[in-house]
């Protein structure tokens, strides 16, 4: 009985993406005075990329490309509990969920880095660099707060962790362990491809990076995955630091919110260049997320 | 031919040696073809709808019209609200906007481009120069008619033409694609030989592959 469940999951989460990172998009362009793309223009891009009539091949690795880049973002939203307290959205979470989940964070990345590096284009290989170096910098103080958080709760699994936040705002990791949060959030940031984090795909300097090549259904499929990774992954953040979300409105809410970080961020600041970035990280980040796991 | 695309024999950095024939190796040799309308008219009805809302334009301004598009992004204008973006690279876009006068230098470049495109593509040409050759008619460089070297869906007459106007072309080409009669990569497919015949007329230093995606 938990397939159907997770696949509804699933239907919920990427239609909630899809809107959801158009109306950030909208939200953008008004800081910009504009008016911002329609809220229903993900889902027109991506039927129209499903329905182009030629596609192009670079061979069996730039097929799987997409294809590992989608179950990293299925696999990290399926393995951690959707719904606290919920029998039906918890999911496929089990005791030791956390390190999986930190696995699959990088996994959809790894499968781009094979695939794109098949498409043979030098852009593709220079994206791929940036994003691997900035990636790797930026899940430094993810995981050094991971290991805060676990050894806080004194647990590997995410629903415990959830459980152990229960009873009101300030039971939450982010009051419980100021220090682990921040370095996380610093990591978000380096996560979800918004300025100034946003060097990988470049779209002005290095057309787009990784996916110079990908088109028709392999780009509706990473489109598919641009909707669903992030809010996989701030279901994570939500549920390690944010005290989880009891109801689908409030994981609408807080995952919102918790978005809206990156996009205030984003539309601040200008785009570092990929040494910049990784400087921050170590400067910045790490040494919190090393004193919060001291601490603990 | 340039030398890069010549036969030649290499040397592997462990000393085996290999014959590289550039134009078969790195480059399709097949043409295209006509493809057929999807499925059924229903579904091929919300296809076009999808594809007319979602108007990718390749971000590769040909000529002195290219600085009209850029008004289109920012505030004044934002063409953005009618589901028009530009993309960097041409295997994603599906909108190619000739802007104002090609010289030959450039239609070589912008052959390439336009057959990385995937189909459905479209081509709208902005200006006079793309029509009749505008106010270069008598240039020794340039092309006098685009229509003979790619299929153009839309031209937005004019030197130049103002952004609404680009805005009112876009939207004409919606109407034209929702109608199906935007089939310009398929005319190109069919009517191949001709389009090659005319591009090799005018381009006298042809040194790439016929056919390159």
């Amino acid at each position: 009985m938990r397939i159907p469940w997770a696949l509804l999951t699933l239907f919920i989460v990427i239609n909630y993406g899809l809107l959801m990172t158009a109306l950030v998009q909208k939200i953008g362009a008004r800081v910009g005075r504009r008016h911002g793309i329609p809220i229903w223009q993900n889902y027109i891009d991506m039927l129209k990329n499903y329905a182009l009539r030629t596609s192009i091949t670079h061979g069996v690795m730039f097929y799987l490309g997409p294809v590992f880049r989608l179950s990293g973002g299925v696999g990290l939203l399926l393995f951690v509990p959707s719904i606290y307290g919920s029998e039906m959205f918890a999911n496929f979470s089990f005791a030791g969920d956390l390190i999986l989940a930190l696995y699959f964070v990088f996994f959809g990345t790894l499968g781009m880095a094979l695939g794109a590096a098949e498409s043979g284009h030098p852009y593709s290989a220079i994206g791929i660099t940036r994003g691997l170096s900035q990636m790797t910098a930026a899940e430094l103080p993810f995981a050094l707060a991971v290991f805060a958080v676990a050894l806080q709760y004194q647990t590997l699994s995410v629903t415990e962790i959830v459980a152990a936040q229960q009873g009101g705002v300030l039971h939450w990791t982010l009051f419980t362990n100021p220090l682990a949060v921040a370095a996380a959030m610093m990591s978000f940031l380096g996560s979800m491809m918004r300025p100034p984090f946003d060097v990988v795909l470049a779209p002005q300097e290095i057309p787009i990076g990784p996916p110079t090549e990908y088109h028709s259904s392999f780009l509706a499929m990473m489109q598919t995955n641009r909707a669903l990774f992030p809010v996989a992954k701030i279901v994570v953040y939500m549920n390690l630091f944010f005290g989880g979300a009891g109801s689908w409105p409030e994981f609408f809410l807080k995952v919102f919110l918790i978005y809206m970080v990156s996009a205030f961020v984003g539309v601040v600041f200008p785009r570092f260049r990929v040494e910049q970035s990784i400087r921050w990280f170590l400067i910045w980040a790490v040494p919190l997320g090393i004193l919060a796991v001291v601490l603990v | 031919m340039k030398e890069e695309l010549l036969k030649r024999i290499v040397k592997t950095p462990d000393g085996q040696e290999i014959e590289i024939d550039p134009l078969r190796d790195y480059y399709c040799e097949a043409g295209p073809t006509v493809q057929p309308p999807a499925y059924t008219a229903i579904i091929e009805k919300l296809f076009n709808w999808a594809r007319s809302e979602s108007l990718w334009i390749l971000g590769f301004g040909t000529g002195c019209g290219a600085i009209e598009m850029r008004p289109l992004m920012t505030p004044r204008f934002d063409a953005y609200r009618y589901g028009i973006q530009w993309r960097p690279t041409p295997r994603q876009s599906n909108l190619f906007v000739i802007s104002g006068y090609l010289s030959v230098k450039t239609l070589k470049r912008v052959i390439r481009s336009y057959e990385q495109m995937q189909g459905p593509k479209y081509v709208v040409g902005l200006g006079s120069c793309t029509i009749n050759g505008g106010m270069y008619w008598d240039s020794y460089n340039t092309i006098k008619r685009l229509d003979d070297y790619l299929p153009v869906d839309v031209y937005i007459a004019g030197c130049m033409p103002r952004p609404e106007a680009l805005l009112a072309g876009f939207e004409e080409l919606k109407k034209i694609i929702r109608a199906g009669k935007a089939e310009g990569a398929n005319q190109y497919a069919a009517n191949f030989d001709w389009y090659k015949a005319n591009q090799k007329s005018v381009i006298h230093d042809w040194d790439m592959p016929d056919y390159n995606w």
